[in-house]
């Protein structure tokens, strides 16, 4: 029982540093989403109860427009499946890393969202440190920041003054530390180099507002082409 | 909308997204083998996903009009050149971040 507890602790202190630039993100945005929120005429128990149970930024925002407008179920639903259908990667990248980590793999799958699928993919954890625990830490406090963020933000609302000019900026750098760190562990970068290209070329035809699923689709279809080619050169993690 | 057509909307927001991150668990059980496709996906897509994931950071820059993207190409580049010196996800993060708020508070 004490080992036990030691261990959890252990997963705890060593998977919180990880996810402090995720605070600061989720902190900022998640705010920012709260008074959003705010100002579009929702109490705060709106953007709490969505951060719990959707925990997805991007939908969630996209959620603030679709509530204020006629009541419209199915066309919600296939526009939050296409905004949300990068999951199905997260979770084909996963299925070896939740492997064995008990009950706490329900809550790892719902509470996977970018920057946690993020961390818990790239991080080496120590070989004294419980994987299942840690992925299970990095995954809890995320969603405790954006809840946090989003409902302190809704009560708030626009009182907040701060010049955190550039502050969003955290998230995009930590996602090119992420890709970096990528590129470094892998010998031969066959795929960043589609994904990469894809998703560069899906921007300048299909705008920022849609290209992730066309990207998505390319990625999927380049990767399956050439899939032969890539296995034989080795070299992914 | 009324507040219970409100919470249908939440509710199916959050299924698909449920669905979507369930979806791959449910259907490749530990039991069975996965497919030898599966597998390579598997292996095949966080590069391709975190380079889309990246660039979708980015979606919003413009390079023609407004900071043309310096700010950010400048704050990229410290980035990279921290990490490769130290290898320490949460220092190049923060350099990158501050880094970038001053040149957009200050500069630009």
């Amino acid at each position: 029982m004490k080992q036990t507890s030691l261990m959890i602790k252990k997963a705890f202190k060593t998977a919180f540093p990880y996810t402090i630039p995720i605070f600061a993100g989720f902190w900022f945005l998640g705010i920012t989403y709260g008074i959003y929120m705010k100002t579009a005429g929702f109490s705060f128990w709106y953007p709490m109860i969505m951060s719990t149970l959707i925990f997805g930024g991007s939908l969630e925002f996209i959620a603030i427009s679709i509530l204020l407008s006629p009541f419209a179920p199915i066309q919600v639903f296939i526009v939050a499946l296409m905004l949300q259908a990068r999951h199905l990667f997260y979770g084909i990248s996963m299925l070896d890393k939740f492997k064995n980590t008990g009950m706490k793999k329900i809550y790892l799958i719902f509470g996977m969202c970018d920057e946690t699928f993020s961390i818990n993919y790239t991080v080496d954890i120590p070989d004294d440190v419980d994987n299942g625990w840690f992925m299970f830490f990095v995954t809890l406090l995320n969603q405790l920041y954006w809840v946090s963020g989003s409902t302190i933000g809704g009560i708030l609302g626009s009182f907040i003054k701060f010049n955190t000019k550039g502050l969003d900026f955290v998230m995009t750098a930590m996602f090119a530390v992420i890709f970096l760190e990528q590129l470094l562990k892998e010998k031969r970068h066959y795929t960043a180099i589609i994904g990469m290209t894809t998703s560069v070329l899906c921007l300048l035809v299909f705008g920022a507002d849609s290209f992730m699923l066309p990207a998505m689709l390319c990625i999927l279809f380049f990767l399956s082409v050439f899939q032969k080619p890539i296995e034989k050169a080795g070299g992914l993690v | 909308m009324t507040v219970k057509q409100r919470f249908i909307t939440i509710a199916l927001c959050s299924l698909a997204t449920i669905l979507t991150r369930f979806l791959p668990f449910l259907i490749f059980s530990p039991a069975r083998p996965t497919p030898k496709y599966i597998q390579f996906l598997g292996k095949a897509l966080p590069s391709a996903i975190f380079a889309m994931l990246f660039v979708y950071c980015l979606r919003n820059v413009t390079i023609i009009g407004g900071s043309h993207g310096i700010p950010e190409l400048i704050s990229i580049l410290i980035i990279v050149a921290v990490h490769l010196k130290k290898r320490n996800m949460l220092l190049s993060i923060a350099v990158g971040t501050v880094c970038y708020m001053l040149l957009v508070q200050f500069v630009f």
